[in-house]
């Protein structure tokens, strides 16, 4: 259970924070949160920000795949993004 | 004159002939309007006649990129075009909520004109009422369309020559208008930069009038969405059909609406948008004069007719994988799960 | 974020899939229990892609499935009554009670109101001060702090008309009890944003105690994909453990935050699920401290769970002893258009997300 999306801090207005989604923005409780920041990516549910999105893991995470063996197929999308 | 709708204007004394007057001629007004009689006398056309009629109800009643009115013209005006007529005539019937301000009504009216005008089809019959506040919400237009159906025509709305092979397009991107509207909403507190695409496809439309030999099917992606529709073609015509996922135009701001209340793009109403199956060997050249016109800069193929799985919509996701798109029972609802 | 349409990518997921039918051999049986998992494998059309041996269940992870219709007939009788406005998830409308869903009664007249927040709840008793608004607050641990910073905020405020009707619940004693009863189920996708909130602490019984593989996985194609995979890994090396795939969003501690504030807000009690019956501890409800607050105990509500009667077999499909299409009313009786049971009702439920999916999937 859990519908929740990731969306990026514009500005803090404590306890609130205005968010961006794919163009979209609005307000939730960052009530849940010990240090938001704008710019920080965060998980937001049910008009609440539940946790901060860690990029570092996020890049972890795809090498795993990578160390894993699994050779990625060459792809210049990946490549231009990084 | 009073700044608001009172129930003496819709009671056919002169309250109501100076709302007339002042307010719906000078927007809508025409010569056949003007002549005043209970109904319009109109010549026959030549072939098929084209008959569709429609009830508007929207909230809010303005949105970015439209209101009521331009939902309405549009609406009726596409429904005719669909269906390879020319639209004729238009009639208009409003119901009215008591204290309704006039301006609100006028700036609708100026709506439905700039839509008519630019289309060159007069709403030649008209109708107003106005019932007790609460009794109505705010406005409510009933739209009936006449046109005119060629017979090289008549097989679109029976889809009667859809075959496995035929090739599907879109002539843009789906479900901004549904996005626009409930971002609209007071409830919604949401700042949403999506536009509702409602928009006249006579021109966009007419524009493959040439290849309407290889032209199968063609249906306005309204209320229910692309899926709805898809699955419509597909039971009405015992068919399958296959879609692309990838292929479907989809702008961010729509997926990303989507994905915070839980709603799928496939079904989300437009006010803008055609679906055309043509035979393979014209899609090219379809989609290059589509693309070419304002209205489908965005038009692209997003599937195909199938003889396997037939009254199946099955979509071949991004990843590779299948699931099947079946008609929803009711609206979509915002979910947390 | 550019980062996370990585795990949306095309090539990074036929990658997994290939790996996936490599490394799987015989036959594998793994649960999810979340109705947001239950959606996306089926929106990816994930089953399709895996190789025959792999059997995807969906558990009690769909909160609307599992909370009995009565929580829904003492809504409907709320609403029944004279300047009351019940605010609702709209996962919850048309869910049925006995004799009707809040969308009926809504039609018949009673004030519903589908809301998106809790913190929409709250607005809503402050702009009507005249209506005794009522708070049907279903979820699990996700939605359960935002639920809680509601109800301490009505009492911050001194808000004499919000109150809480809570079916709230946690997820583990609900799959301890799925693996009880002996389903089958060798691994667990457990529920990513759950974790988010909880850590990962909480599922450490499963693998210990029961030898269940558990990886908690995100909701992307990539997530799921890679979650499947580490699953199969840790059933074939037999080394069931704990693993988190959704390290972007789940620390192993989770948000102490929002966990203090369901300590603080919420007490554990029994909770009755839907093919489990009553289970200890699995139930979250306002302390006593904010008895003024809870609608259970303002309204004097005594629910009576009980299974639904009838050939319906949600039951046995909530606890992963049937698959949807066993059920003799699925695809015919019950369909999405017309639901008899929860699990159709739901669009998230096993039933609703099978239909859809039919043959493409298992």
């Amino acid at each position: 259970m859990c519908l929740s999306i990731p969306a990026r801090i514009i500005r803090i207005d404590l306890p609130f924070a205005v968010v961006t989604a794919g163009g979209n923005e609005f307000r939730v409780g960052v009530h849940l949160l010990s240090k938001p920041e704008a710019d920080e990516y965060v998980l937001v549910h049910a008009g609440f920000a539940i946790q901060k999105i860690d990029q570092a893991e996020a890049e972890q995470t795809l090498d795993l795949i990578r160390e894993m063996g699994i050779n990625l197929a060459k792809d210049k999308e990946y490549d231009e993004n990084h | 004159m009073d700044d608001k709708i009172r129930i003496g204007h819709g009671s056919g004394g002169s309250m109501m002939q100076t709302l007339i007057r002042e307010v719906f001629i000078p927007a809508i007004g025409n010569p056949y309007l003007e002549a005043g009689g209970d109904a319009a006398l109109l010549p026959f056309p030549e072939g098929a006649l084209a008959f569709t009629t429609d009830t508007f109800v929207v909230n809010p009643l303005f949105f970015p990129g439209g209101d009521i009115g331009k939902l309405a013209v549009c609406g009726t005006l596409n429904d005719l075009a669909v269906v390879g007529a020319k639209p004729l005539y238009m009639s208009a019937a409003f119901l009215l909520e008591e204290g309704l301000d006039i301006r609100v009504l006028k700036m609708i009216l100026a709506s439905m004109a700039g839509e008519a005008e630019a289309a060159g089809v007069p709403v030649v019959a008209a109708d107003t009422k106005v019932v007790e506040k609460a009794k109505a919400d705010k406005v409510f237009i009933q739209m009936s369309g006449i046109g005119q159906v060629s017979s090289d025509k008549r097989h679109l709305s029976s889809m009667e020559k859809l075959v496995p092979g035929d090739v599907l397009i879109v002539n843009g991107s789906i479900g901004e208008h549904s996005v626009a509207v409930l971002a609209a909403r007071e409830d919604t507190p949401l700042l949403c930069p999506a536009y509702s695409d409602c928009a006249n496809l006579t021109g966009l439309i007419e524009e493959v009038w040439p290849f309407m030999s290889g032209i199968h099917a063609m249906r306005d992606l309204t209320r229910g969405g692309l899926a709805t529709v898809c699955c419509e073609m597909a039971s009405l015509r015992r068919l399958g059909i296959k879609l692309r996922e990838e292929e479907i135009p989809v702008l961010p701001v729509t997926e990303s609406f989507c994905e915070l209340f839980g709603y799928e793009p496939y079904y989300l109403a437009n006010e803008g948008k055609v679906i055309l199956a043509v035979e393979k060997t014209m899609a090219q050249d379809v989609l290059k004069i589509w693309r070419a016109h304002p209205l489908g800069k965005q038009a692209a193929i997003i599937g195909e007719i199938t003889d396997l799985s037939p009254d199946e919509v099955i979509l071949h996701t991004r990843i590779g994988g299948k699931r099947r798109l079946i008609p929803l029972p009711g609206e979509q609802l915002p979910r947390i799960c | 974020m550019k980062i996370i349409d990585q795990f949306r990518h095309k090539e990074l997921a036929a990658s997994l899939v290939r790996q996936i039918h490599q490394e799987a051999k015989g036959d594998y049986t793994f649960m999810e229990v979340c109705g947001g998992h239950t959606m996306a494998i089926q929106q990816f059309g994930i089953p399709s892609l895996l190789p025959p041996g792999i059997r995807l269940l969906s558990g009690p992870g769909c909160p609307v499935c599992v909370t009995a219709r009565n929580y829904v007939d003492e809504a409907i009788l709320l609403a029944e009554r004279t300047g009351v406005l019940l605010a609702t998830y709209g996962d919850l409308l048309r869910v049925p009670g006995s004799k009707g869903s809040l969308e009926q009664s809504r039609a018949e007249g009673a004030l519903v109101r589908v809301i998106y927040s809790p913190l929409d709840v709250l607005k809503l008793a402050r702009e009507n001060p005249h209506l005794q608004v009522i708070f049907l607050a279903i979820g699990f641990e996700t939605t359960a702090p935002g639920n809680g910073i509601a109800l301490m905020e009505a009492q911050n405020q001194g808000l004499k008309n919000f109150f809480m009707l809570s079916a709230q619940k946690v997820m583990p004693p609900a799959m301890q009890a799925v693996v009880q009863e002996g389903s089958g189920v060798q691994g667990f996708i457990c529920p990513g944003h759950v974790s988010t909130i909880t850590g990962s602490g909480i599922f450490e019984f499963l693998p210990r105690d029961y030898g269940i593989a558990c990886v908690i996985s995100g909701f992307e194609p990539v997530d799921l994909l890679l979650s499947i995979l580490l699953l199969i890994r840790q059933i074939n090396h037999s080394q069931p453990r704990i693993e988190v795939q959704y390290a972007r969003a789940v620390k192993p501690e989770g948000n102490l935050k929002a966990q203090a504030v369901i300590d603080r807000a919420f007490d554990l009690t029994p909770s009755w699920w839907r093919g489990f019956g009553t289970i200890s501890d699995s139930g979250l409800a306002p302390k006593p401290s904010l008895a003024d607050w809870d609608a259970q105990r303002v309204f004097d509500i005594q629910f009576q769970e009980k299974e639904d009667e009838g050939l319906c077999r949600c039951a046995d499909i909530l606890r992963g002893s049937a698959k949807p299409f066993e059920c003799p009313l699925f695809g015919l009786d019950c369909t999405p258009a017309n639901p008899i049971g929860a699990c159709m009702v739901s669009p998230e439920g096993a039933c609703a997300a099978s239909y859809k999916y039919q043959n493409y999937g298992r």
